[in-house]
């Protein structure tokens, strides 16, 4: 008797699991695409300060508003900097500050929210009452008053955006976890014995991982449009710094006559978000988790 | 040619894999059903009898597809028919009743409101005649006074009535065909044996075809009047459905017969080797080859065809089934458990209480539990170290309640537990001391939840032998394998995930975990339950061979008495929380016997067309224990007067040293029951 090879899976190591889910994302269309867009703006915020053709603050007043030329690619600005340059570097300190952002909104939202769904009971009520009312906080408004009361460099953005952002995460990791703690593995743990932390560190975190993982991927692209917003606002990255909300926020009095100036840093920002986006999404689908199901918070 | 009604021809079914490979479901499936007759699809899980049913009503479930044959209803191919077309005959000429009514039906909708909106999808009534209509099909299905469940919600029902109601709406559009896919699995014994019994009466009533899809020889043997047998998507046996159960002469059918448990034979029945082939297992040959006792060498590299014998009307796919013909009917030998009880108890449970109520605040502060009339009371059960006895009554009957508060992880109310006669075990998880965790095991009833999916089974057996032994790296591997071995596993299991095991694998992984801890008791909660009946004798005996070999004690709760009968060495009978019987199995299972026991074991369905369930009493839902009396009294049908309302019938001891509790003197209890 043959058996087909679908019924037989051997023990895989951490590796080739992600570089299974790797090309499982990647055989489908939109997960390729959102894929290389994300892989490609990582190596660009790399590099770029190595291939920038220009100095990203050098004004030039004889240049100001040039259009794209072929010493220029993008045009200049109305200081006469080199848009080209400035949009190769605009998505650095965004990606960078998200990222960090993305990882702490995680890890207190995982912790919590398995928490939460672990003791239920009164303690899980008050903590959710807490965290609904902060999610009825517009978050922008938030956002500023810190931003003004703290300043806005980065090891206040950071954690302030991880926190905002780890709202939604709470809900879904308490849900998850919530499913699982009704199955009888859980309870032949806790008859056994097993400490608490031992039961949400063997039981509970790799049944629930997934879907706080791809809520993390989700949040990244959210909080990257809420940085951005933030530095339109003048409240992110300080100028003369490059970045894309900062140079939409400059350019976009202009754009009736110097349109290039503002269409290079809106093509970096949407392009970033949907490739993160389809990245997210393509993740889901190759963990098997069905998001569509999930309503946004 | 008019009398056919259902006609399956050559029908193939199947999937692409993720590697583009062609997976079938159901093999090249023929069959026919005729007008008024009733037909039995018997298989275990993945055989396809469901895809099979489904098909009947010209549907195919999303993934699948139909790759060669046909339905035909009515001489029409329901597989190629226009959605629209199939509209008009779904409902109308053919309904469905699925499995879990109370899912199907919608829930903030009337009962009524329901009824009608099928009358008005699949008649031409008018309003008048639909509300006279509605409660005709109430009244047929036997709902009690259907005016006022015609204005309740599904969630007001039992189970038995919604699946009652289910039948109904089946019954609204007056169909030729009735599919019913596995429609009592999850009632409990005495709702399904109500149910099965409408079934029959409407069969005859209607004249209504019917196709009845079951994993559970005992359901379709009580309405069938042919059997067809699926194995591994493929019809293995068709036949009347007393020959089929009488003289089975396919070696599939002859094995599960036997492996089935009896209320009149006590001691496990022989199991039947392996399991199913996943489908998509290339096979040369026969797919039962593996498990086949009467296999010979052909069979292995030669498939045999349906072959279909004139003179018994029967159809059987099998090269050996001369032999099998040979013997006149199954002889079932069971293995008599060997009593190894000593004389030690090993644990008490005294006046043992269990509570859910939701306690005051006050209650809460003084850290106690108040309820007058707790889902639980006055439980006195002492076990013997090496015994098995078994907790059995209707779902809601509190089994799994004691065995929680058994295992610590459910408070009780009042009570003592007590283990080896002087050591008092809280119920309450926080208090008792890693030794008094480990002396307990459980063993759930559905491994697919009891095993994390994300562990393997290396880690899983791995888990109580290092929290308890500190086990490491060489010695620990050792006695994983070791454990594996004593539940019949290979080592090579070791590094699979419950998803690649099937349904008795995991269970005896399941197992394997609970030994671990070298337990003195474990305590198993439907334990076969959740498994192919071919597949329970095999968990079943390998239970049995573990207890023997390591003096282990079970506390054993089924809702299936004949698994009970097979297995244990006591029973104790419990009705809304409270015990109505309880003594030596053998005692148990004879008259006189408490009314309640009788009502179950009259209830009990026996793959055997002679065997019919006697139904004593309705079977009614009672929310709460009565507050007063015998808990009983709401259901009895020997009911004695006031008494029974008033007082808690006194412990009666029977000649085989059975204790009943009921206000009729065991003598007269012995000449009603004869
Ligand atoms: N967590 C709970 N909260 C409140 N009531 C409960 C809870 N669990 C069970 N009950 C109630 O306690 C009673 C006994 O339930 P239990 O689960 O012990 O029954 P069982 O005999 O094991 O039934 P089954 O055969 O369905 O498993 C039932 O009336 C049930 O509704
Ligand atoms: S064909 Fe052979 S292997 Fe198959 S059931 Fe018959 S005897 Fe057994
Ligand atoms: S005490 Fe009365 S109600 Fe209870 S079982 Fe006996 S006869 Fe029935
Ligand atoms: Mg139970």
């Amino acid at each position: 008797m043959t058996v087909n090879s679908i019924y037989k899976e051997e023990k895989k190591s951490a590796f080739q699991k992600v570089f299974e889910v790797i090309i499982t994302m990647a055989s489908r269309p939109s997960g390729f695409i959102g894929l290389s867009i994300l892989v490609f703006h990582i190596i660009l915020a790399f590099i770029s300060p190595y291939i920038a053709p220009y100095d990203f603050k050098a004004i030039n007043p004889t240049l100001m508003l040039q259009a794209p030329s072929a010493e220029y690619w993008f045009g200049t600005d109305d200081l006469g900097r080199d848009v080209f340059t400035r949009t190769i570097l605009g998505g650095r300190t965004a990606l960078t500050i998200t990222f960090f952002g993305s990882l702490i909104a995680l890890l207190w939202g995982g912790l919590l929210g398995i928490f939460c769904g672990l003791v239920g009971g009164k303690i899980d009520d008050i903590v959710m009452r807490i965290v609904d009312a902060f999610l009825s906080i517009p978050w922008i408004l938030a956002m500023l008053l810190i931003v003004s009361l703290l300043g806005t460099s980065t090891e206040v953005l950071i954690p302030a955006l991880g926190f905002f952002y780890g709202k939604g995460i709470v809900r879904v990791a308490r849900a998850a976890t919530h499913d699982v703690i009704a199955k009888d593995f859980i309870v032949s743990a806790r008859a056994r014995g097993h400490s608490n932390f031992s039961i949400i560190w063997n039981e509970i975190i790799p049944n629930v991982r997934d879907a706080i993982l791809v809520e993390g991927a989700m949040r990244w692209s959210w909080m990257l449009l809420g940085f951005s917003s933030l530095s339109f606002l003048g409240f992110g990255v300080s100028p003369p710094t490059p970045d894309w909300g900062l140079m939409i926020s400059n350019a976009r009095g202009l754009m009736s006559f110097a349109y290039w100036a503002v269409i290079a840093p809106i093509v970096g920002l949407s392009s970033l978000i949907i490739g993160i986006n389809l990245t997210a999404d393509a993740f889901a689908k190759a963990l098997g988790i069905d998001r569509s199901t999930k309503a946004p918070v | 040619m008019s009398d056919i009604i259902q006609k399956v021809k050559n029908l193939s079914i199947g999937f692409k894999s993720k590697k583009g490979e062609e997976i079938l479901i159901l093999k090249n499936i023929s069959t026919k059903i005729k007008k008024g007759e009733t037909v039995g699809i018997v298989g275990e899980s993945g055989s396809g009898k469901s895809t099979l049913a489904l098909a009947m009503m010209g549907y195919v479930k999303h993934g699948l597809y139909t790759i060669g044959g046909k339905c035909e209803f009515n001489s029409s191919n329901l597989l190629n028919m226009k959605s629209k077309d199939l509209e008009k005959i779904r409902g109308r000429k053919i309904a469905m009743i699925p499995q879990n009514a109370g899912q199907a039906l919608t829930p903030n909708l009337k009962i009524g409101y329901q009824i009608d909106e099928a009358l008005q999808l699949h008649s031409d009534l008018n309003e008048k005649e639909r509300e006279k209509k509605i409660s005709e099909l109430l009244n047929k299905v036997r709902l009690p006074s259907p005016e006022t469940i015609a204005l309740r919600y599904p969630h007001e029902l039992s189970g038995g009535q919604q699946q009652r109601v289910a039948v109904a709406m089946a019954l609204a559009g007056t169909p030729d065909l009735l599919l019913l896919d596995e429609p009592t699995t999850g009632l409990d014994v005495t709702t399904q044996a109500h149910v099965l019994e409408l079934l029959n009466f409407i069969a005859k009533d209607t004249g209504t075809s019917m196709v009845y899809v079951s994993h559970d020889l005992g359901a379709i043997a009580q309405v069938s009047d042919r059997i067809i047998v699926m194995y591994s998507g493929e019809i293995v046996l068709e036949g009347p459905s007393r020959d089929i159960l009488k003289r089975p002469i396919h070696p599939y059918t002859h094995g599960l017969l036997k492996s089935i448990p009896k209320l009149s034979l006590a001691g496990l029945p022989e199991s039947m080797p392996g399991s199913q082939p996943q489908p998509g297992i290339i096979q040369s040959g026969c797919s039962f080859f593996d498990r086949c006792n009467f296999s010979e060498d052909k069979c292995k590299n030669n498939s045999p065809q349906l072959e279909f014998l004139k003179e018994l009307n029967t159809s059987v796919r099998c090269f050996n089934y001369e032999k099998l013909l040979k013997e006149s009917q199954v002889n079932q030998n069971v293995n008599k458990i060997k009593n190894n009880s000593k004389d030690k108890e090993i644990l008490n449970l005294s006046e043992v209480s269990i509570s859910y109520a939701k306690q005051k605040l006050l209650d809460q502060i003084f850290n106690r539990i108040s309820d007058d009339n707790p889902t639980v009371k006055d439980i006195n059960i002492n076990i013997k170290k090496g015994e098995t006895i078994a907790l059995v009554g209707e779902s809601g009957s509190g089994k799994s309640t004691i065995l929680k508060s058994i295992a610590g992880l459910l408070r009780t109310k009042d009570g003592l537990i007590r283990f080896d006669q002087n050591r008092n075990l809280s119920s309450d998880l926080k208090e008792r001391n890693p030794n008094d965790l480990r002396i307990i095991q459980l063993i759930f009833q559905n491994p697919d939840e009891s095993l994390n999916p994300n562990h393997t089974v290396e880690e899983i057996i791995a888990q109580p032998l290092k929290l308890y032994f500190g086990l490491k790296g060489e010695e620990l591997n050792k006695n994983i394998i070791d454990l594996l071995q004593k539940v019949r596993l290979g080592d090579f299991y070791m590094s699979r995930y419950p998803r690649q095991l099937s349904g008795g694998e995991k269970q005896r992984v399941a197992v394997a975990r609970a030994f671990a801890a070298k337990p003195d008791i474990i305590l198993c909660d439907e334990v076969t339950s959740a498994l192919d009946v071919s597949v329970q004798a095999a968990v079943l005996n390998l239970l049995q061979q573990l207890k023997e070999d390591f003096g282990t004690t079970y506390i054993f709760v089924s809702h299936d008495l004949a698994v009970v009968r097979a297995i244990s060495d006591r029973v104790a009978v419990l009705y809304q929380g409270r015990l109505c019987e309880v003594g030596p199995s053998n005692d148990v299972y004879k008259f006189p016997s408490h009314p309640y026991t009788e009502v179950l074991l009259g209830a009990v369905l026996e793959p055997d067309p002679d065997i019919k369930p006697k139904l004593v009493a309705e079977d009614i839902v009672e929310e709460k224990p009565p507050e007063k009396g015998c808990s009983f009294q709401g259901r009895c049908s020997r009911i004695v007067g006031d008494i029974c309302k008033k007082e808690i019938p006194p412990w009666q001891l029977t000649d085989g040293g059975n204790a009943i509790r009921c206000h009729i003197p065991i003598k007269e209890l012995q000449k009603e029951q004869f």
